[in-house]
């Protein structure tokens, strides 16, 4: 676990890049993570897809896997990987300030 | 007055859990009936060795009726929706099944179509599946006449059913071309939408060890977006490929159609919302959930669905009785791992729990984590276990649903 200043502000991050304490991310610091996972700049598309992420991990308490997030967010998993082509529900997670969607095992 | 309990599924989860709910009830308070689409029940865990000519296909299919005890009602039939509002099941032959408890033990099914290319030129050809038995029997042709090249294993996406049956794929083929002499001449390479050979970490240390010790490569974080049988290449969304000569795919999977069809049953996936310790479905109260069809979270495997039969039965007695349900199930699941040459691995865990090495069940018994010839042996018995044990929903003594902590060291790890 590391402590990261976003924009002034000191968050918790584990040793991957997810926030441990979601409640600690705000929008504002959304163009500033994004740079940090090689998004420059952060289009509409992008916002779409990472308001969707926050929403569902609020609602369901895990983030959902690209497949999920191609059924439902309304982008298509090809779109997906155009807008994060390191992996749209790790990345986007990560943007969005919410842990690492739950892997099914 | 007689309550019926409908059961869609007649497999592993809704045969044990037909076969105890029949024996926790009498006939004139509970009326049991189970419904599949067909009548062949197949002992999946067979599927993996129907490549390697090490089960008969014959031999791993029965009637599913004859596995229903007496006092089981059987209805050969398609689902064509649930009407979770009027409990009613519309089957596909006309007519209607009204239920007081609904459960559903329908599976998982392969979405073949949901991969680009998955089942065009080169199907069945060079590009093959064993999850089904049609897959499994051309595929053992198939590796019959593969004398060199490059085989690839990929799983397309998660979640799958037997998480660790492609990994034990992997293993079998490198034993199965040192057997033959020609292991020199194939390359096999296992291709995984995961970061790492599998998702916990202490076991998919030591499977990611015996990968290397075996020489079968190891790509990680390829997610497959089309299969490409004409020109042999797998093609991942962030545009890497590998090539191959011989693809074995594992498709990804979806809860069964029906429940797509059903207006408010299952999620995207056709999955159901299932409360993960009472088995009890989020959607109506009287619907409940055994096996690959809910979307808990552990894995997609024969030995989780035996596991929550104790609990999913017992909460619907409960519920028939007008009880307070019980959150038993702590989502145990355990995984016996063909490894090749005579040997198998076996993994414990739960929810809170990773695999941990030591012994199942207790300090004197199968060793955890670790090859042994013990464990493959224990993995050939499970098969009359399942017959005859498992799915007539019978206890043994000291095995009980529950994951055990005895014979192993006290480390937890905490959520996966």
């Amino acid at each position: 676990m590391t402590t990261s200043t976003i924009l002034d502000t000191s968050v918790e991050l584990n040793d991957e890049g997810f926030f441990t304490n979601p409640e600690q991310w705000n929008e504002s610091m959304v163009p500033e993570l994004a740079r940090r996972d090689g998004i420059d700049p952060v289009t509409d598309g992008h916002w779409t897809v990472i308001r969707f992420m926050r929403s569902e991990y609020l609602t369901k308490g895990s983030g959902p896997s690209v497949r999920m997030l191609g059924k439902t967010s309304g982008v298509s998993v090809k779109e997906l990987y155009e807008l994060f082509p390191k992996g749209p529900a790790k990345v986007a997670a990560r943007i969005a300030g919410i842990p690492k969607p739950r892997g099914c095992i | 007055m007689t309550k019926r309990v409908v059961i869609l599924g007649g497999g592993t989860g809704g045969t044990l859990a037909a076969n105890r709910l029949r024996r926790a009830t009498s006939f004139d308070e509970v009326e049991v009936v189970v419904v599949d689409q067909n009548n062949d029940h197949v002992y999946q865990p067979g599927l993996l060795f129907v490549p390697f000519g090490l089960a008969d296909p014959h031999d791993i299919v029965r009637r599913r009726e004859r596995q229903l005890h007496r006092g089981v009602s059987f209805v050969e039939s398609a689902v064509e929706r649930v009407d979770i509002q009027a409990n009613e099941v519309h089957l596909g032959n006309g007519d209607t099944l009204a239920y007081d408890v609904l459960l559903i033990a329908s599976g998982a099914t392969l979405s073949l179509d949901e991969t680009e290319g998955l089942t065009g030129p080169g199907w069945m050809e060079r590009v093959f599946t064993f999850y089904e038995l049609d897959g499994a029997v051309a595929l053992q042709r198939a590796l019959d006449g593969f004398d060199s090249g490059r085989l690839v294993v990929n799983v397309v996406d998660m979640p799958i059913k037997c998480p660790v049956a492609p990994l034990e794929f992997c293993f079998l083929a490198d034993w199965y071309f040192r057997e033959r002499g020609i292991r020199e001449h194939v390359e096999i390479l296992y291709v995984t939408p995961l970061d790492a050979a599998f998702t916990k970490p202490v076991a998919a240390e030591r499977l990611t060890g015996m990968l290397a010790d075996k020489n079968i490569g190891l790509i990680t974080e390829f997610n497959t977006g089309e299969v490409d049988g004409a020109r042999g290449a797998l093609v991942a969304f962030d545009g890497r490929e590998v090539p191959f000569d011989l693809a074995v795919v594992v498709p990804v999977h979806s809860g069964a159609d029906y429940v797509g069809r059903s207006p408010g049953l299952g999620d995207a996936l056709n999955f159901v919302e299932t409360d993960e310790h009472t088995l009890q479905s989020k959607v109506a109260a009287n619907v409940f959930v055994i096996g690959d069809a809910a979307n808990v979270p552990t894995s997609k495997a024969g030995s989780v669905t035996h596991f929550e039969g104790d609990t999913v039965v017992d909460n619907i007695v409960r519920f028939l009785a007008g009880e307070v349900l019980l959150a038993g199930f702590d989502g145990h699941t355990n995984c016996f791992i063909e490894t090749g040459f005579h040997k198998a691995l076996l993994i414990d865990f739960n929810y809170d729990t990773e695999p941990l090495p030591g012994h199942y069940p207790a300090g004197v018994g199968l060793p955890l984590l670790k090859e042994s010839r013990l464990n493959h042996l224990g993995k050939l018995m499970f098969q009359w276990f399942y017959w005859h044990v498992l799915l007539p929903g019978r206890d043994v003594p000291g095995l009980g649903a529950d994951m055990p902590t005895a014979g192993k060291p006290t480390i937890t790890t905490g959520k996966a």
